[in-house]
């Protein structure tokens, strides 16, 4: 395999000369999108979101590009570290968290006002392949090979499910869970906990939900049920997609969104009057791109030589995957509102951030995809 | 460990694989549910998004005026600013009052009320929150308008009657419509829309009321209207406007003039039917009924004793008394049971079997021939009349001249407002008690059981004065070409000398009071009437004759008097009835010659100036 044999580019013009150019345009073209859209959703002003929003990006493609340039040798030793910082972050979400809308998910440093889950999302992702690029093969299924990362992985999930913040929690779980697959887990365990899983759902449902939580997924079943209360969300939504038809209703001619029927349509639901106003092809296209992506990212994990940075770049890969997802099978009534942003589309600064550093880790892998740094000696090595 | 490494490399490119499977398989999914909603159903959507999008707003339609012969008007619209809530965009009915408080007054008990009525009606439907706000607090409360969702405004009609007390009884007054009335036609149940509930405003409702319309609209989430789409609406029609008969001037100077009174009178231009004034006193203000009127406004108008919520004009039921003497004599006379120049012996009194039957002067009249007999109102000489007549004819004759039917004036008119003309029949089948030649006697003098409203009896005068088949009517026609009711126009001629000489020679029951019309070169004809509400019994005369005025309010007599003008080639009737205003001639007679007066003077119907000169042709009188 030809790909084992590549050097590793040590100075600046050599990384920016591996530097996955296609993907970054990629990026860009998203990012723009996300621009428009919040320009149109303002009814044709900058204000108050789009002019942000460009702002962030801009910020958050600077980020990227630099964070591409570190080598895989510097995220590992950060990779603990980060994990624990962002474990004290979610802890004090608890203790000092802003409350908005019955969710404590905000803590605010200083001028900053920051989502500390978003950061868990990078770090336990870091962590965890830090964790598998250390434990030899063989240890992979073993016992204590399950129980570290399965804490590593339920401290965090467990502190945002008390935000409360179910759509956040699952996808750290499934992030979290995409890792360990990957890093090798035996089948059996999977077939294992798929089953305990399908068993513990229903009692998970029961108990471990918040009422609100339990009526979304009712109403998720039956938005019919509460038209003009919880179901409002998902019937708009679906009128405005619908309305939408092959082509659209033009730039800033969506009605639903212009007129405000749409809630949120500058966060959750901002693939709505992107549907609305650019039908089923501007969907596709959209989706296409977000497709084109995440194929590229899988490729570059596929190229990666080191375990560490194949398992960083498929459990980023992976967020971004269910961000997508989720948030566009949200909008169409496929899965229930759970509050999930659309990567670069949606209006949001730490997710942005968080999105683009993460994307900045898997164009750095791609020109450190020769890297093979050492197995660590332990949890602090 | 190099195989070892391989191993793992291949088993990571597998999973990858498979994961990436995975999403494939779930971006198709979404792709096909895209596919789903924005292709395959989009023609649901669109219309679901239609009408989210657009709404019609129902457009209530002018109401049409009421207007007097000349174009006054007498029920108009002015403009109302209102503010209306629609519970379904409000949200919380009770925090957007809340809200709205802060911008305008609104009292607690106000938005209990409100909130009362919000609770029974539909989500959809608007409340009223306010009516007829002043321009200050209706522009506030618009400026601060994107804080108030649900709250719209709404610049309305309202009906306003610009000389309330004059023609209250005619136009009536128009309310919100019951519940049972409303419905679910939504025009009827906007809380803008009024109909009319009594008078000319109901009879009249269907022409008045117009269509209403719908403006399509442009509404976002919150139902604020972004845009109209008048294009695209069915525009309000608006009520026609209807023209009355009456003749405003001649209306309030005849409600002016019976001022204080309990009261009614009518006068009718006798060529067209045409009545030019409708009056019934004391009246009140409709304009209180429109906005709904307070409780206790409402019980002091009904339980005064002069009744100004009932109109006396068209549903007051009087004894005619002696107004009906002119009708008698021309029944005597077409029947040909009295000869003119045969005189009847009055001495105050007759005697009917073994009872005795007074003339309303006690000291007798004398002897007395037709011409007398109505000039002095003699009662001897009618109890003669109706003798020989019977009491079929005289109900054949009180028919023929309007009496005991009801007309259709284009308001509406109680049934029980038909009067009465006794028959056998009648008495029989209601009292079950044979007629008697003392019950012809009765109503011979217009007493007993007979009946007639105001209006019949300016029908009855305007039939006497032209011999024609003369119907009333509110509503403008011009002159009309009324049946004769083929009279001997020499018999007629007699009785219009008696009439005239009520008032114009000497001994003639308002010669003293009247002298004449008061307009040079025209004569007036007339009869009075005093209808007896009391009889003072054999005992209390024994005491000392009691007065009628030592009688309370109630008890005394009403006062009745019937008259036209010109005296030759009559244009003009009127009647005019005061409730225990004492004898016809005293209470009633002054008012209703100004009233003659004031028409002969201003001659509504504009054809005067002819009959004016021909007034002054000798040989007549």
């Amino acid at each position: 395999m030809a790909v084992f044999t590549q050097t590793v580019p040590r100075d600046l013009r050599g990384k920016l000369y591996e530097i996955n150019w296609a993907f970054v345009l990629l990026v860009l073209l998203v990012g723009l999108i996300g621009t428009g859209m919040l320009y149109s959703v303002a009814g044709g002003d900058w204000q108050p979101w789009a002019v942000r929003h460009a702002g962030r990006f801009a910020a958050g493609f600077a980020v990227m590009l630099i964070a591409a340039l570190f080598p895989p040798r510097f995220w590992m030793g950060l990779a603990y570290p980060a994990y624990l910082g962002a474990l004290v972050l979610l802890v004090g979400v608890e203790l000092m968290g802003v409350t908005v809308m019955g969710a404590q998910r905000w803590i605010e440093l200083g001028p900053l006002r920051m989502q500390p889950s978003e950061v868990m999302k990078i770090a336990l992702v870091l962590a965890l392949a830090r964790y598998y690029h250390d434990l030899p093969q063989e240890k992979v299924s073993s016992l204590g090979g399950l129980l570290i990362p399965a804490g590593m992985i339920g401290a965090p999930v467990l502190l945002i499910l008390n935000q409360p913040d179910l759509g956040t929690a699952v996808l750290v779980g499934a992030t979290g869970a995409a890792i360990v697959f990957m890093a090798g887990l035996s089948w059996r365990i999977i077939v294992g906990a798929g089953v305990a899983a399908a068993i513990a759902l229903p009692l998970a449902i029961r108990y471990g939900l918040e009422d609100y939580q339990r009526e979304r997924i009712a109403t998720f079943l039956n938005p019919e049920a509460d038209p003009l209360g919880a179901g409002y969300n998902i019937i708009q939504s679906k009128i405005a997609l619908g309305s939408g038809g092959f082509t659209g209703k033009g730039f800033m001619q969506g009605t639903q969104s212009q007129l405000n029927y749409l809630p949120e349509h500058q966060t959750d639901f901002i693939f709505t009057t992107l549907g609305e106003e650019w039908g089923f092809v501007g969907g596709i296209f959209v989706m296409a791109l977000y497709a084109l992506l995440l194929a590229n990212c899988i490729a570059v994990a596929m190229s990666c030589r080191s375990a560490f940075l194949r398992l960083v770049v498929m459990g980023i890969t992976t967020t971004l995957a269910l961000y997508v997802f989720i948030n566009i099978a949200m909008v169409m009534g496929v899965v229930p509102v759970v509050g999930v942003p659309l990567p670069m589309i949606s209006y949001g600064g730490t997710v942005m951030l968080a999105v683009l550093f993460g994307l900045g880790l898997i164009l750095g892998a791609h020109v450190h995809r020769g890297a093979e740094p050492p197995k660590g000696a332990g949890l602090f090595g | 460990m190099k195989r070892d490494k391989q191993e793992s490399q291949a088993q990571f490119n597998r999973r990858a694989v498979l994961l990436a499977g995975l999403g494939g398989a779930a971006f198709a999914g979404l792709g096909a549910r895209l596919y789903s909603l924005q292709v395959h159903h989009q023609d649901r959507y669109r219309v679901m998004a239609e009408d989210n999008q657009f709404n019609f707003r129902l457009q209530t339609p002018a109401r049409g005026r009421i207007l007097d012969r000349f174009g006054e008007p007498i029920a108009d619209n002015r403009e109302s600013y209102r503010i209306v809530l629609i519970p379904e965009q409000a949200g919380d009915a009770r925090a957007a009052l809340d809200r709205l408080a802060e911008f305008m007054d609104l009292s607690e008990e106000r938005r209990e009320r409100i909130l009362a009525e919000i609770a029974r009606s539909p989500r959809f439907q608007p409340v009223e929150v306010a009516e007829d706000l002043d321009w200050e607090t209706f522009s506030r409360v618009n400026l601060f308008l994107p804080d108030l969702p649900g709250i719209t405004p709404d610049v309305g009609e309202v009906r306003t009657y610009p000389y309330p007390q004059a023609f209250a009884h005619v136009a009536g007054y128009v309310q919100a419509a019951s519940e049972e009335a409303a419905g679910d036609d939504p025009l009827l149940l906007h809380p803008g829309f009024r109909i009319g509930r009594a008078g000319v405003e109901a009879a009249m409702d269907e022409r008045l009321r117009g269509a209403a319309g719908q403006l399509k609209v442009e509404v976002n989430a919150y139902g604020r209207v972004i845009r109209e789409l008048p294009e695209q609406s069915n525009p309000a029609v608006r009520g026609q406007d209807v023209t009355l008969s009456i003749d405003a001037s001649a209306q309030r100077f005849g409600t002016e003039r019976l001022a204080g009174e309990s009261a009614a009178a009518v006068t009718l231009d006798i060529a067209s039917g045409e009545i030019l004034s409708l009056v019934s006193t004391p009246s009140f203000d409709p304009n209180l009924f429109v906005t709904g009127i307070a409780a206790d406004d409402f019980r002091a108008l009904n339980e005064n004793e002069y009744r100004p919520l009932f109109n006396k004009a068209t549903t007051g039921l009087y004894a005619p008394a002696s107004t009906i003497k002119g009708m008698m004599a021309l029944a005597a006379l077409e029947a040909g049971v009295m000869e003119p120049g045969e005189r009847v012996y009055c001495r105050g009194h007759t005697e009917l079997g073994n009872r005795r039957f007074h003339c309303w002067r006690r000291e007798g009249h004398g002897s007395v021939d037709l011409h007398e007999g109505i000039k002095t109102s003699c009662d001897i000489y009618f109890y003669e009349v109706a003798e020989r007549l019977g009491i079929e004819r005289i109900h054949a004759m009180a028919t023929r001249m309007g009496l005991g039917q009801l007309y259709d004036i284009g308001m509406h008119i109680p049934a029980r407002a038909d009067g009465l003309v006794p028959t056998p029949q009648w008495k029989r089948a209601r009292r079950g008690q044979p007629w008697t030649t003392g019950d012809t006697y009765n109503v011979g003098i217009g007493q007993g059981d007979m009946l007639a409203s105001p209006l019949q009896l300016a029908v009855m005068t305007a039939r006497l004065a032209s011999g024609r088949e003369v119907t009333p009517t509110l509503l403008r026609r011009g002159a009309t070409d009324f049946a004769s009711l083929g009279l001997d126009p020499e018999h007629q001629e007699r009785v219009h000398r008696a009439m005239r000489a009520v008032v114009h020679e000497p001994g003639g029951t308002s010669y003293w009071t009247l002298q004449g019309l008061g307009v040079e070169g025209v004569e007036m004809a007339g009869k009075t009437g005093t209808a007896q509400v009391y009889s003072i019994t054999a005992a209390e005369r024994a005491e000392g004759l009691r007065e009628q005025d030592d009688l309370p309010w109630r008890l005394r007599n009403h006062g009745l008097f019937i008259g036209y003008a010109p005296a030759i080639d009559p244009q003009y009737a009127v009647a005019v009835v005061v409730e225990h205003g004492g004898g016809g001639s005293r209470a009633a007679a002054r008012p209703a010659r100004d009233m003659l007066k004031d028409l002969i003077e201003r001659d509504p119907a504009g054809r005067l100036p002819r009959v004016v000169a021909a007034a002054g042709t000798p040989g007549e009188g």
